[in-house]
Order: C-alpha cells, then sequence, then structure tokens
C-alpha cells in the first residue's frame, strides 16, 4: 500500500480492512452496495463481503438508524451511511432516544456499538441540503462520539477506531477535502486514538483549534502567518464530543492567544464550547480574546453563494492579526 | 381497467364476548393445561395492576401505564415466545416481560424510577421498554436483521398501540421487514384510544391489520380480548418467523379499560356507555365463563388463587421497597463503556454533592 490515496479511498480502506478482521462489521445504507455509494466510500466491499454483510436498504434514514440500534444491541457492528448531513435530521429520535442511552437506561445489559458515516459540509456546489454542519446537534447529545477527520491517514485510523469502539459514534467526513489531497496510507490496521486532539503543527504565538475541512485553510493561514513571523499552533480537535480541552488549555497556557474556526454556524457551535471552556479553565493565560472564525448564523445557502458563507484563509489570517494586536 | 392486486384481512375469533364458542375449538383448546394457565396468569395481572395503581395515588411509585385490558394479549405473547427469542417491548408489555422472567421487583423498579428495572439480566437479549412511540418497531427490525444474517431459527416479537401506526418508524420497519423477510411479528395492540384520540381519528384505514399490504407482508386482524383466537393467530405468525418465511402484522382488537397511564383521566374525552359496553368484551370475564362451562374452574379455585396471587404481589412488593438505591455515580457511569477524562470531573461533583453536606444530598 504505498500508492497515496484520498480520505474517501482512506475510509473505503478501513470499511475493508475493518470487515476482513471482523465478521460482525456490517455495512448498510441507500446505494452503498451495487452503486458503492453515491461518494464511492463503500465501492467493491459488497463484491467482496457478499449481499449479507452489505445491506442496500430501503430509502428511509429513520430506519437506517433505527435498524443499525436492533443489530448494534445483537452484538453486531453496523456502520451505516447516510447519503448527506442534510438528510440525516429523520435519524435524530433513533440517535438520540435510544443509540446514545441504550447503554446508560439498562445498565450496561445492552449497548450499542454502531456506526453512522455522513458526508458532511460544503463547497462542492451540491444541491440544497446537501451542504450543512451541523455536529454541534450531535456533541450536544451525552453517550455519543462525534468524530472528524481532516486527512486519509485519520480518516483510515479513526473509522478503525469509530468501528471499534463499544459505543455509538457519528463519524462526519468532511466531503469538500475527500479528494483534495493524497496521502500514503499503510493499512496496517491501527487505530488512531479517540477523544483526543491532535497537535498538527506546534507553535509559540497562538492556538488556532479547528476540524473537519477548515483545517485546510488553517494551516493555509498558519504557512502564510509564519512568513510574517508568527509562530502558530494549530490543533485538529477529531472528536468533538467528549473533547479534549486538556489539550487546548496547555497550547492556550503556551501561546496566550487562541482562535477556534469552524465552518458551522457560530451561536451554540462546538467553538462556542471551546471558548467557554477556555474563560473557565483558561482565562488566566489568555492575553487577548477567544476570536471565532465561523459560518454565519443563517441557513447554508445554495451553492452560488457558498464561498460567501464559507469561511476563508483571509478570514483567519485576519483573525489571527487582531488577536494578536489585542493589548 | 384491470384489477392488478386485490387483498383481503381476516378477523380471527373462536369465543363470542360472553364466553360461548363461535365455531370449532383448535384441539389445543380441548385440555384444561394452557387455557388455565392463560386464566391464572391474567388474574395475576389484573391484581398486579390494581395494587400498582394503588401505590401510585399513595406516592409510592411513578407514572405507570396500565395493563387493563391488554392481559390476554400479555399472557399469550408471554406463551408462545421462547426464552431465545427476542422482546422488543412498548410501555405497556410488562405483563409479558414478567412472564419472560422478569422478577415483579425489576419491573416495580422500572416503574418507580429506578433504570435496573431495565437491566435485570433475566431481560436476556430483551430490549427495554420503548417509551418514544413506534420506534421500537425498527429496533425489532434490527434485531431480526441480525438474526437473519447469521442464518438463527429465532422470532422477534415487538408490540405497539394503535396510534404507534400512524408513525414513519412503524410503517418504515414493516416495509423493510418485508423487503427482507425479516422473522419478526409486530403486534398492534388496538386498544381504540391513543391517550384522548380514538382510532377513527387515528386513520381514515378500515383495518390496521391492512398497512401489512402495503409492506407486502402478511396481516390479520384478532379478537385481542380471546385468548384462542390470539393464541391461534400468534403460533402461526412465530411459526412463520422462525421457519423464514417472512414477518407478520398481528392487529389484536382490544380496549383501553382504564386511563392511559396514572396521570391521564379519560373521563375527559370519552363516554361512561362506550367504557360499559368494553367491559362486556373484556378477556378475563370471557374466558372465566368458558372455562367454568368446561368444569376447568370453580369458585373455590378462584378464592384460592387470588389470595396466592395477593402474597406473590405482597412479597415482590417487599423486595422493591427494600432495595437500596443506586449509587448515585450509575448516573455518569453507565454514559459510555470507559468514563471519559471530560466527564471525571463532573462525576466528582456529583458525588460531593450527594454526599452528607452536599447541595444533594438526601
Amino acid at each position: 500500500m504505498s500508492d497515496a490515496i484520498t480520505m474517501v479511498e482512506a475510509v473505503n480502506l478501513a470499511l475493508r480492512s475493518e470487515m476482513q478482521r471482523d465478521d460482525s462489521v456490517i455495512v448498510l445504507g441507500e446505494d452503498v452496495g451495487v452503486n458503492g455509494g453515491v461518494f464511492r466510500a463503500t465501492v467493491g466491499l459488497r463484491e467482496t463481503f457478499g449481499i449479507k454483510r452489505v445491506l442496500d436498504t430501503p430509502l428511509a434514514e429513520t430506519m437506517i438508524a433505527g435498524l443499525s440500534v436492533g443489530m448494534a444491541a445483537q452484538g453486531l457492528k453496523p456502520v451505516a451511511e447516510i447519503q448527506f448531513m442534510g438528510f440525516i435530521f429523520p435519524t435524530m429520535e433513533q440517535i438520540i432516544c435510544h443509540a446514545a442511552r441504550l447503554r446508560h437506561r439498562t445498565r450496561g445489559r445492552l449497548h450499542c456499538p454502531m456506526v453512522l458515516r455522513v458526508p458532511f459540509g460544503g463547497g462542492i456546489h451540491a444541491p440544497e441540503h446537501h451542504s450543512e454542519s451541523t455536529e454541534a446537534l450531535f456533541a450536544h447529545i451525552p453517550g455519543l462520539r462525534v468524530v472528524i477527520p481532516s486527512s486519509p491517514k485519520r480518516a483510515y485510523g479513526l473509522l478503525l477506531a469509530a468501528i471499534r469502539n463499544p459505543d455509538p459514534v457519528i463519524f462526519m467526513e468532511p466531503k469538500r477535502i475527500y479528494r483534495l489531497n493524497a496521502q500514503t496510507v499503510e493499512d496496517n490496521g491501527e487505530a488512531l486514538p479517540l477523544d483526543s486532539c491532535y497537535t498538527l503543527r506546534e507553535g509559540a504565538d497562538i492556538t488556532l483549534v479547528s476540524w473537519g475541512a477548515m483545517i485546510k485553510e488553517t494551516l493555509e493561514a498558519a504557512d502564510l502567518l509564519a512568513q510574517q513571523g508568527v509562530s502558530c499552533e494549530v490543533i485538529d480537535v477529531v472528536t468533538l464530543n467528549p473533547i479534549d480541552h486538556e489539550t487546548i488549555l496547555a497550547s492556550v497556557a503556551k501561546t496566550g492567544r487562541c482562535v477556534i474556526i469552524h465552518e458551522a454556524p457560530k451561536s451554540c457551535a462546538v467553538g462556542a464550547e471551546i471558548s467557554a471552556t477556555l474563560g473557565e479553565r483558561g482565562l488566566l493565560s489568555l492575553q487577548a480574546p477567544v476570536a471565532r472564525v465561523t459560518g454565519y448564523d443563517t441557513i447554508m445557502p445554495y451553492y452560488r453563494m457558498e464561498n460567501h458563507y464559507l469561511p476563508n484563509t483571509a478570514d483567519i489570517v485576519e483573525a489571527v492579526t487582531a488577536t494578536l494586536e489585542f493589548s | 381497467m384491470e384489477t392488478v392486486f386485490q387483498a383481503q384481512i381476516s378477523y380471527n375469533q373462536f369465543l363470542s364476548d360472553a364466553g360461548a364458542p363461535l365455531q370449532a375449538l383448535p384441539e389445543w383448546a380441548g385440555k384444561p393445561d394452557i387455557l388455565v394457565r392463560y386464566y391464572r396468569n391474567m388474574v395475576q395481572l389484573r391484581q398486579l395492576d390494581n395494587k400498582i395503581i394503588a401505590l401510585q395515588r399513595t406516592g409510592q411509585m411513578g407514572t405507570y401505564a396500565s395493563l387493563l385490558g391488554a392481559e390476554a394479549i400479555e399472557v399469550v405473547l408471554g406463551e408462545l415466545m421462547l426464552s431465545d427469542d427476542v422482546l422488543v417491548p412498548y410501555y405497556r408489555n410488562h405483563g409479558l416481560q414478567m412472564l419472560r422472567g422478569l422478577p415483579l421487583e425489576d419491573m416495580l423498579s422500572y416503574w418507580g424510577g429506578d433504570e435496573r428495572g431495565s437491566a435485570s439480566a433475566t431481560m436476556a437479549e430483551d430490549f427495554p421498554n420503548a417509551v418514544p412511540i413506534a420506534t421500537q418497531a425498527l429496533h425489532a427490525a434490527g434485531v431480526a436483521t441480525a438474526i437473519r444474517i447469521r442464518g438463527e431459527k429465532r422470532a422477534v416479537v415487538t408490540v405497539c398501540g394503535d396510534g404507534a401506526t400512524s408513525k414513519g418508524d412503524f410503517l418504515e420497519a414493516l416495509n423493510v421487514a418485508g423487503a427482507w423477510q425479516l422473522p419478526v411479528v409486530f403486534v398492534v395492540n388496538n386498544n381504540q384510544w391513543a391517550i384522548s384520540v380514538p382510532r377513527s381519528l387515528q386513520s381514515a384505514a378500515a383495518t390496521l391489520a391492512q398497512k401489512a399490504i402495503g409492506a407486502g407482508i402478511r396481516g390479520e386482524q384478532v379478537d385481542g380480548n380471546d385468548v384462542i383466537a390470539l393464541h391461534e393467530s400468534v403460533t402461526e405468525a412465530l411459526k412463520h418467523a422462525r421457519e423464514g418465511k417472512g414477518p407478520t402484522l398481528i392487529e389484536a382488537i382490544s380496549y383501553r379499560l382504564s386511563d392511559h397511564t396514572t396521570a391521564d383521566d379519560a373521563t375527559r374525552y370519552r363516554s361512561n356507555e362506550e367504557l360499559k359496553a368494553a367491559w362486556e368484551r373484556e378477556p378475563i370475564k370471557r374466558l372465566q365463563t368458558f372455562l367454568h362451562a368446561q368444569g376447568w374452574w370453580d369458585e373455590v379455585q378462584e378464592t384460592a388463587w387470588q389470595k396466592e396471587v395477593a402474597q406473590i404481589i405482597q412479597q415482590g412488593l417487599d423486595s422493591f421497597l427494600q432495595r437500596p438505591p443506586q449509587p448515585v455515580e450509575d448516573l455518569i457511569d453507565y454514559l459510555y463503556a470507559e468514563l471519559p477524562d471530560a466527564l471525571k470531573e463532573q462525576r466528582e461533583r456529583l458525588i460531593r454533592n450527594a454526599q452528607p453536606g452536599g447541595n444533594h444530598h438526601e
């Protein structure tokens, strides 16, 4: 496996790899079988593993989630695909009322080792209802894990971890970077840690906190700022519930300044949680207010205007500059 | 125009409202064994139901969903489901749960506001009660999918009320169960009322059983107050499921003789006349009349059994009332397989607050 692969290919590789190792892993969803998924994430799996392990379901998202709860309670490890984030909302009763609390309400008698994979975010000129970033809706729910990769390597290792995790995981795949960069991903079967931030770049002057597709612009901004002599530490949060606040707090203790970048609307988003925690536990480290570079508090626009909505590198550089100039 | 599809729904009843045979009875009903067991179990459930409502009225029990009028459905499913079948219940199946082995004190714990009531190891693979409506139908389809994938000869039974048949989850479950020929039996306890909404406002469909037709699966109506008819329908449906012949929808016509729950007052929305008429069809009296006529049950047995049941209930109640409270940390410890670091501080605070001198010490 020395050839470089994209993130969506890394998702496919992780599924294939874990299905080979573990017979209890079942892939299900709309168009995941014969068609190989609308983004090709499940391509070839049905041919390799057969119709009992790769289930083309009827078109009903609530059913996909509810079925997964039943299968998971039976000891299978369903990995269900919801085709786009905009179609995930019918699943929420099943996810919140059942998947997230099956272990709790049976005091561990039953549990729910399911993964719900969902491509999310804007930037690919998709139809309406295909580009939302509603990770905060799930990150708010006790008992759930919300995991977001930002590179092919992390997609592979984190998806393995999500499948092996004995609790439900919403695995959100930023589709804008599905095919953006290729990386060599060794199919070594090694999972990456969940519930931990990943420090992508060390720096001394300011901490940039982001996840998903916005990691791309965040790293670009860090490069530009480096040319101006600004040293940015870049943290990929990766698991949005539960959040590894310690890594962020330790970084801000060092840099004294923080900018949080996400594509989702600003209010009540995960950035607000991180900012509030910095206020509660890191106030004395802060030399400037925590800044947020986010989408607007409005409807995710149809594609003609999505560039106006999505934060970009210039927005990040501007926020970093203002934060550094604060005194 | 040509007719491209036709369907019909059958209605299954053996005993009249007054307890007289309407047609030749099946062979098993020619002996007292099963029928007397059905009767005894129904009597026990009714006495228990009265007891729990009394406890609720005196503040010893939480909001409770009565089984009054659902006894026949509970005891027949309890008799015919095997231990390795899987029950995916709603909140009006605690009689069935006990017949599958759930100790009375655990059942009381559940309705007494304690999650340990859903934790009993006796429940094996059975799901806990589904409180949101119809969501459980999909879990049943998922369990049945797992059984199908593994090639096992087991059946899944899920129960819901008439109101649940209006929800997408129910229809989506019927649909996938049909598409994949899943080993599941959907039982609708059509007790005519979804809290205050009568069956007539729930759907324009002449029967709820015909919703099976849209999903391409077997569907039939049965008298839900007639244990013999229920026994026949459920036996056939379970056989189909276990033999891999696919799912069945059974609409059991019953009547909710109680309020929706102890928090409800049905006199606000339904007439005494209707309720009085429903009592004429109720399952226990009907079977009692039949058993008396056969000489299989008499007043002496009745008195002895009622007394024995009272003792059984009192024992379970005593165990429930003596059960020590859950450790407060259970409130967080069962959220995930392992406690995430992010929750450790909140867990410590929870425990500190519950200790003597703490803000939440009881």
